[in-house]
């Protein structure tokens, strides 16, 4: 029987059984829109798999547990020295589980790799405006599996029980410990007593591969069935339309495309994990809280987080017998905070500016929004000099400066550069804007001179294709709010300076350079 | 209008154009030669994979150029696996690439938003199943309900208290007392001023009676960093001048910043620096933060010494060591 005859009976056998027939063959035939930037959603997702493959190899010999072992392994640095249980398990899945290494480091990348396929793929789909209606919703989904991905890591991280993790779960404890009021508490509770004590790692362990893998699988679940319903976005181009999508079928040409690019992230972290040595716990030694090495760093995704707290001014307060910590509690809790919370909000808060209510399946590109990219490019800003100050003494070591005068940069930079950014930022957009004017109106120019009769010399431009032409203008320019302070009936609008914050971010909002039409095209040709 | 801005015009979904393969048998035939050749070094590597298992022993060291000494097993079962994975996923791709279809298909978009009828009937159907509940009207049941609702979450809370004991004064505590002898971590051995030389440093934690079992929660308070300087070199009020014995002075080491140890001393300058967030304090002026995050200078230890010249604890420490915490009396 040839390979079509037997699917063919396997669809027959499983309509007969279950009447799904009308709803596969549409969804066999889904369209999907094709674009390099639309696989970093998708790398993000492959790594999680590998993650539950990799994460399920380790936990057959890791022993969560803080009870205290002497090492009698194979490791012979380490050899009689007391430890707690976890570590000596994650050495032993280290030197003798044979290929124990190997996943210990594929588990590591993919952590590492699964971040970054967030973050880039939060960044696609803030710059191209994908996330408006009708998609906040996973806006939202995708903001809450970056912050549990966040967390997941750090415990991740963490179970080892090493002299590294070990001083990044002080430092956790230390946020805990310095919440107002409660604090001793909850990190009395967390820790089962005084740090560190002997029941924090079970206890992360059971968050780390039972309760946020449950959490992220059912969020992952609800991001792509939101994907499969609304259809995916595409990018603005000629016969593309707010109204369709255009791509390729699911069966066979996407699946064989999406099910082979699994196969290269895995093959490209397994590559990594052979090659690329990452966290090796066991030149650190079991964690005790005496000691610490030089230069301790957290995975990247934590370092923008450490870097904020390192710069933060030295302020507590004490008062009545109490002691606020705010250069923890600033640095550790409020800002980010703060920026994660307007990040789920931030489709509320543009459609609040522009007021624009319908659904948008058409990508924007970033520089036909220069409000939003600059936006993003001074969060960016942002972000990297709080990471750049996470990694200041490492900075400092290797190209031998001070570091009390890098971190006298970074605070004075993360105040002062970020603004800097966004107005860089819109200027470049906006002066993109006026060299795909040019483009459209007077054509590419070819290199190619040309001398004219009387001496003069002039670059000969050649038209853009319709096609191209077409992708330069047909992006909308909406003119700015209009929001009078008196309403129809001449009466004062509630709200007065929501209404004029609103009106002035619209007016920002809505500055761009007027995009070619027809018309004008028609108005060069008489000339 | 004649004035009306009237867009470029959308030249619609550009020719599809063929591949090699789609007009030339040859080329297809090509085509599926290369799919096949990846996939064969993809059974390779499977292969590499299980020889490097079975056949190379885990101890087995190779030097590579550039990388250096690899060790063997490791990179086979690695290189193998890689190989095995990245080109199944190459060739699944080159497939679908030079033979399967690649004309573009148009599906269409509907509007989430149903029609206005339908959603007349749905905001109606939802409005009479409120009023058909009376919850709006029936404000006894709503609020009944609403505590009840509240209460059933506090349940699990309440579940947890036991996960540890409350704190108590425990935070403000050290196993530091009156006349606890210094010793040496490592080591344990009791320890005379004449140990240490003038620049010198070290950790020391106080003197229990069974070490072999000395909790990590201790160190995470008692941890002590001894540093001597010459008498001269101090800067101190009196009274915490009296608590350095002949120029040795002695420092809580866990951070008052975030706890971590804070571990580096740099002798020219007689700072400490924490290599968690590069607090530093200055030995010379009772570890007053000089720079950084902390908010507070490292509880300083009163030491002294016993009749046989041992290093002994005056008095414990006057206040909480490590972060600081919502009950903390600093004053």
């Amino acid at each position: 029987m040839s390979v079509e005859a037997r699917l063919g009976s396997a669809a027959n056998f499983v309509d007969e059984r279950t009447g799904a027939a009308k709803w596969m063959k549409k969804n066999l035939q889904k369209v999907f829109p094709d674009h390099w930037s639309f696989l970093l959603g998708e790398v993000a997702l492959y790594s999680f798999v590998i993650l539950l493959l990799s994460g399920t190899f380790l936990t057959f010999w890791f022993d969560p547990s803080q009870r205290e072992v002497v090492y009698e392994g194979s490791y012979e640095p380490l050899e009689g020295i007391k430890m707690s249980a976890a570590y000596a398990s994650a050495l032993h899945i280290s030197f003798e589980v044979r290929g124990g290494l190997l996943m210990r480091q594929i588990h590591h990348w993919a952590a590492l790799i699964f971040m970054a396929a967030i973050v880039a793929h939060l960044l696609r789909v803030f710059f191209t405006g994908a996330f408006r209606k009708p998609r906040e919703g996973n806006w939202i989904i995708g903001v809450g599996l970056l912050t549990l991905g966040i967390v997941e890591g750090f415990l991740g991280y963490s179970l080892p029980d090493d002299l590294l993790s070990g001083t990044g779960i002080r430092i956790a404890e230390a946020i805990i410990q310095a919440l107002p009021v409660v604090g001793s508490y909850l990190a009395y509770f967390a820790f089962g007593g005084a740090f560190p004590g002997e029941a924090f790692i079970p206890r992360i362990y059971t968050v780390h591969v039972l309760l946020l893998p449950g959490a992220f699988l059912a969020l992952i679940t609800a991001h792509l069935m939101l994907v499969w319903y609304q259809k995916h976005t595409q990018y603005p181009g000629p016969g593309r339309t707010e109204k369709n999508v255009v791509g390729y079928p699911l069966m066979p040409t996407y699946m064989a495309k999406a099910g082979g690019f699994f196969f290269i992230v895995f093959g490209v972290t397994a590559f990594l994990a052979a090659v690329a040595s990452i966290n090796p716990i066991w030149l650190y030694g079991p964690y005790t809280p005496g000691q610490i090495s030089a230069g301790s760093q957290p995975d990247w995704y934590m370092g923008w987080l450490d870097g904020l707290v390192r710069m933060a001014p030295p302020i507590e307060t004490h008062a009545l017998g109490y002691t606020i910590s705010w250069n923890i509690l600033i640095p550790g809790l409020i800002i980010p905070g703060i920026l994660f919370t307007g990040m789920a909000l931030y489709p509320f808060i543009e459609a609040w500016i522009t007021g624009d209510k319908r659904e948008h399946h058409l990508l924007d590109r970033p520089r036909n929004a220069p409000n939003r990219t600059a936006l993003g490019a001074m969060s960016l800003t942002f972000m990297l000099v709080c990471l750049i100050n996470g990694g200041n003494d490492i900075i400092a070591t290797h190209f031998h400066l001070s570091i009390n005068q890098i971190m006298w940069m970074t605070r004075f930079g993360v105040l002062i550069l970020p603004p800097i950014a966004f107005i860089v930022t819109k200027r470049i957009c906006l002066s993109l804007q006026r060299a795909d004017r040019e483009l459209v109106l007077h054509g590419r120019e070819t290199g190619t001179l040309l001398r004219l009769p009387h001496g003069e010399f002039v670059e000969v431009h050649e038209p853009i294709s319709p096609e191209k032409a077409y992708l330069l203008t047909s992006h909308e320019q909406l003119p700015a709010l209009e929001l009078p302070a008196v309403d129809g009936r001449g009466v004062k609008r509630a709200g007065a300076l929501r209404n004029k914050l609103r009106a002035r971010m619209s007016v920002a909002n809505a500055e761009a350079i007027t995009k070619v039409s027809e018309n004008d095209l028609k108005e060069i040709e008489h000339h | 209008m004649s004035n009306q801005i009237e867009p470029i015009k959308d030249p619609g979904l550009p020719a599809h154009v063929h591949r090699q393969a789609d007009i030339d048998p040859a080329a297809a035939d090509r085509a599926e030669r290369q799919v096949a050749t990846l996939f064969w070094i993809s059974a390779l590597g499977a292969i590499l994979l299980i020889v490097s298992y079975v056949f190379i022993p885990q101890d087995e060291f190779i030097f590579i150029p550039v990388m250096g000494n690899q060790n063997a097993h490791q990179l086979g079962l690695g290189l193998g696996m890689a190989i095995s994975l990245f080109f199944i996923g190459m060739g699944a791709i080159h497939w679908a690439k030079t033979l399967m279809p690649d004309t573009e298909v148009v599906a269409q978009r509907h509007e989430f938003r149903s029609s206005d009828e339908d959603r007349k009937d749905f905001v109606d159907t939802v409005k009479s199943g409120a009023s058909a509940s009376a919850l709006g009207r029936r404000s006894l049941i709503k609020r009944s309900l609403g505590a009840a609702l509240g209460l059933s979450l506090v349940s699990p809370i309440v579940l947890l208290r036991d996960l540890g004991p409350l704190p108590g004064k425990e935070l403000e505590k050290t196993t530091w007392k009156s006349g606890t002898h210094l010793v040496t971590d490592p080591g344990n051995r009791r320890i005379k001023a004449s140990d240490l030389e003038v620049g010198a440093v070290a950790q020391v934690l106080p003197e229990i009676e069974d070490p072999e079992h000395r909790k990590l929660s201790d160190i995470a308070k008692d941890a002590v960093l001894l540093i001597r300087l010459r008498p001269a070199e101090f800067n101190l009020e009196p009274e915490k001048l009296a608590m350095t014995h002949d120029g040795i002075i002695a420092f809580s080491k866990i951070c008052s910043h975030m706890g971590c140890a804070v571990a580096l001393y740099e002798q020219q300058t007689k700072h400490l620096l924490c290599p968690c967030h590069q607090s530093t304090f200055d030995v010379t002026r009772a570890a007053k933060v000089i720079f950084g995050p902390a908010a507070r200078p490292l509880p300083q230890l009163d030491i002294t010494v016993d009749n046989e010249g041992y290093l002994v604890a005056r008095k414990p420490f006057s206040e909480p060591v490590g972060p600081s915490f919502w009950e903390r009396d600093s004053q």
